[in-house]
């Protein structure tokens, strides 16, 4: 017998051992361990979140909607600010990503799992309970967090409501869940690949997931240290961040930004992964420069280690600081233009097609384009301080966040579908979504832009007469915005149900080993390594 | 009236010119040397942005519109080009130098604080800001004077334009910064209690006011006016409501209002020493109470006493402060309360207006306590 063949048959006999052993109903979801099901939940947790979220911007831009104040009292309209920005980042975006991450890195590298399926179960199953923490502080005495999603002390320690432990759990939580997802993504991509796939063999997909996994294992911990300075500053006397104590507000800054900044690069690497597959798969032709796409990547990851103080142009740092952190924020630019000209390159004389993750991949790279080129502007720390905290960075980092981000997560779910139910999505309802969402989203936050620029300051329930106009703008577009997200939901639902039966490649230009599996992929895919050339 | 119409008429409110007339799109060019070098700046950084997304975004809509499928494109198949690639690494440098120059240039102007003739330290506390004129004694609180009842809507119909909010609508003050045209004005920034912001777009000064650290900042204002801004860092409940203006005079206007304002000093001295031996009648403190409470209070307290517990207690009823001792309650008035909310007043109100505020409070909401407090009261239990 030769190797070969023992491998083969003791992997059969593991099939059979696990085949059918699938439970039902609700232990299903609870004691799963399977990549595909802890991705199809995390996906589920993510839009669950991102509507909850949004009722909470929609009540916002109701405030805002007029001049004085209307609906809520300045003191919940901080905490409706605050949960937004925790939840958008830390309950929709990042699990969407995580969920992106379990169904198909194990698919793309040709493993037959993740590395740490149990360890996998309980990174998702401890994430509701940190959202119910979180969502649960609206309703005590004091009410939810109220010191920004950022929350700089003292507003946070000395003066805060009294949920400031609740919401110092509830991120340690969502902390460890994100570390034992990076933990996870890290040790399956270097163990788990197919014999023959190298590193410079993987798809860009799954070199964007390696790269954020790295960023979050180094800087979740740091958040969960600052949190924690600010548990014992708030509730043990502690005095880190108290200057009669012997401590420095403006250090929590510089700890919070430390974190801060990789954070948003663990928001918009996988991102670029996204797009990265869908662009060559919708125009014919192979990603242009991949080596320089990935050069790119890491380079963007490293760079985002030492910018962190461009957060904090105004708290009075030194000239020499100022400019060290100004030039390394401007020299991100080069690589993330690399990667915008690769993408242009691979568009560039290919053979065209408009499929809806093609047209939210589009729609991603000129609006995420927009929202670097407002980056490249707040980088100027003379400017900066004229933009610092105005709604010109709410444009900014919702641009980057939402038509980035959010746009390629819904180029990614479009894309991978077919893949993961078995039909194909309605076409023409997708393409509302796309449409209704591109409009909207653009009447929503375009016009951020100018408020900024003429100076309507960012987390105020009121604002002065001349920013009315803009305003009601932007919140009819929030409206709608908000509305067009439930088509994708209709969208979703319809295509569980069912649909044009999905061959195992719908799309002709797409590759990938995810594609040489049936769709629906089955509950186990690869027990045997593929063979890559 | 149909549907319609009601949305076409709609559209027409909206667009109608007499909303957009003071709307403004871009940023401001300020009033000063440095706010126009900002200004060009951030004209220059936009300028060669929209000149890359052009030649980008062309790119792409080309592809778009000629290399399509369904008009026959086939795909080339180059991916990689190293010379591409150096080059369009090395351009964007080249880029990024040109605008690092005039930034770096502008940013060594902004942070030379030397050979100032002014000196003002701006201290922020939740929320308003306090002015101290150095080697001039003269120093005061700036508080919102846009009445109460603009911003929750409590007179008239509104109709979303603003109609019954004042040109000024929170971006006012009871008494703005003065500062002299022409002369390089230092602040030296700070804070009581939380972070905050001292903005003023129109001199491109945005600076944080930390507590227990002194920021400075600068400005040379050409000519006299009056500019406005606001609290730029989320201080809390009212971080909307702490707006900052300053009034911009001519050096002559300015030394009489330096003059003026000492005159005014002496006054308030005399005005506490008669306070001290008067008498004042439970009318008379009420009076001044209400309306004091309504300035410095009721935002936190509100207009109630109930207060919005538990940040900010409820004053009906309190066995700690308005029912209780009155000593107690005029030393929690006049110091604060550390590691909480209040702050003291000692400094902001008269002794006079503490007294009518402490018997207001301790008089109001069925607190009948029948007490009436004078301000030697006050000022006796300020010393124990």
């Amino acid at each position: 017998m030769t190797t070969d063949t023992i491998n083969e048959s003791l992997d059969e006999s593991h099939n059979d051992e696990h085949h059918d052993h699938k439970m039902t109903g609700l232990k299903r979801w609870l004691y799963t361990t399977n990549h595909k099901d802890i991705g199809t939940l995390y996906l589920w947790f993510a839009f669950i979140m991102f509507l909850t979220g949004g009722v909470l911007a929609m009540v916002i831009r109701m405030e805002l909607f007029q001049p004085g104040l209307q609906i809520v009292e300045p003191d919940f309209f901080n905490q409706l600010t605050t949960v937004h920005g925790l939840i958008m980042v830390f309950g929709a975006i990042m699990p969407a990503f995580t969920g992106f991450a379990n169904w198909m890195i194990p698919m793309m590298i040709g493993a037959p799992d993740m590395a740490l399926p149990r360890m996998n179960n309980w990174s998702f199953w401890i994430l509701p309970f940190a959202f119910a923490i979180l969502l649960g502080s609206f309703f005590m005495e004091s009410g939810a967090p109220n010191f920004g999603w950022t929350f700089y002390a003292p507003l946070s320690t000395t003066y805060s409501n009294g949920s400031t432990a609740f919401f110092v759990f509830a991120v340690h939580i969502m902390g460890v869940s994100s570390i034992m997802g990076a933990i996870n993504i890290v040790v399956t991509i270097m163990n788990l690949r197919a014999p023959s796939m190298t590193y410079m063999k993987m798809p860009l997909f799954v070199w964007t997931f390696f790269i954020t996994a790295y960023l979050l294992i180094a800087v979740m911990p740091v958040l969960a240290g600052v949190v924690t300075m600010l548990l014992t500053d708030t509730y043990f006397g502690t005095s880190f961040f108290n200057a009669a104590g012997g401590g420095d507000p403006v250090m929590f800054q510089h700890i919070f930004w430390f974190f801060g900044h990789p954070e948003v690069y663990i928001m918009i690497l996988p991102a670029f992964g996204i797009v990265s597959t869908t662009i060559p798969a919708f125009s014919r032709k192979k990603l242009f420069g991949y080596s320089s796409m990935v050069y790119a990547t890491a380079s963007i990851a490293l760079l985002s280690f030492i910018v962190w103080a461009h957060h904090m142009f105004t708290t009075g740092m030194p000239l020499f600081g100022e400019l060290f952190f100004m030039y390394c924020t401007m020299l991100i630019a080069v690589p993330t233009g690399v990667k915008v000209f690769n993408w242009v390159a691979t568009m560039w004389r290919g053979s065209l097609t408009f499929e809806t993750p093609m047209l939210f991949s589009i729609a991603f790279v000129i609006l995420f384009t927009i929202g670097g080129f407002s980056g490249l502007m707040l980088a100027m720390t003379p400017v900066d301080f004229q933009y610092h905290d105005t709604y010109f960075v709410v444009a900014h980092f919702h641009y980057v966040l939402v038509t980035g981000s959010l746009f390629s997560i819904y180029a990614g779910a479009y894309y991978w579908l077919p893949k993961w139910t078995g039909n194909m999505y309605n076409d023409s309802l997708s393409k509302w979504h796309f449409w209704c969402s591109l409009i909207s989203v653009n009447l929503l936050f375009f016009p951020m832009h100018f408020l900024g620029l003429a100076g309507m300051p960012r987390r105020i329930p009121d604002y002065a007469l001349q920013f009315a106009d803009f305003n009601k703008w932007v919140s009819i577009g929030g409206f709608a915005f908000g509305l067009s997200q439930l088509i994708f939901l209709a969208v979703v639902i319809k295509c569980i149900k069912g649909g044009d039966k999905a061959p195992a490649k719908p799309w002709d230009g797409a590759e990938g080993l995810e594609w040489t599996v049936p769709s629906p992929a089955p509950y186990h895919t690869f027990s045997t390594p593929p063979k890559v050339d | 009236m149909n549907r319609g119409n009601l949305g076409w008429l709609f559209l027409g409110s909206m667009l109608s010119s007499s909303a957009w007339a003071d709307t403004q799109l871009n940023l401001t060019k300020g009033v000063t040397a440095v706010s126009r070098e900002v200004y060009d700046l951030h004209m220059l950084v936009l300028y060669i942005c929209s000149a890359i997304g052009l030649i980008v975004f062309g790119a792409m809509f080309w592809s778009m519109a000629f290399h399509r499928k369904s008009k026959g494109a086939k795909a080339a198949d180059f991916h990689e080009s190293t010379k591409v690639e150096i080059l369009w690494t090395a351009i964007p440098i080249v880029i990024l130098i040109a605008m690092a120059v005039p930034a770096t240039s502008t940013l060594i102007d902004m942070e030379n604080n030397d050979n100032s003739e002014v000196t003002i330290q701006i201290t922020g506390s939740q929320w308003k800001w306090h002015y101290k004129y150095f080697d001039q004694d003269i120093e005061y609180y700036s508080v919102l004077s846009t009445p109460r009842e603009q911003y929750e809507n409590q007179n008239g119909s509104f109709d979303g334009n603003g109609a019954d909010k004042g040109t000024n609508y929170l971006l006012e003050v009871d008494k703005p910064l003065v500062i002299p045209a022409g002369k390089k004005v230092r602040f030296l920034i700070t804070s009581d209690d939380v972070i905050h912001s001292w903005w003023v777009p129109a001199f491109a000064v945005k600076q944080d006011a930390n507590p227990g650290f002194i920021n400075e900042a600068w400005t040379n204002v050409d000519e006299p006016g009056v500019y406005r801004g606001q609290c730029a860092e989320l201080c809390g409940k009212d971080h909307g409501f702490m707006p900052i203006v300053v009034e911009v005079k001519s050096s002559e206007d300015y030394d009489a209002w330096l003059n003026e304002q000492h005159a005014m000093t002496a006054k308030a001295a005399d005005a506490e020493k008669a306070a001290l031996s008067a008498s004042m009648s439970k009318e008379e403190l009420m009076q001044l109470g209400e309306s004091t409470y309504m300035a410095y209070c009721a935002a936190c307290h509100q207009p109630t006493g109930l207060g919005l517990p538990p940040a900010f207690p409820a004053l009906k009823g309190s066995a700690f402060t308005t029912t209780g001792s009155v000593t107690d309650h005029v030393k929690v008035v006049f110091n604060g309360r550390a590691g909480t909310g209040m702050q003291g007043y000692g400094k902001q109100l008269s002794l006079k207006e503490i007294a009518a505020v402490v018997t207001y409070e301790r008089n109001a909401w069925g607190n009948d306590t029948g007490d009436l407090v004078q301000s030697s009261d006050v000022k006796a239990a300020s010393e124990e």
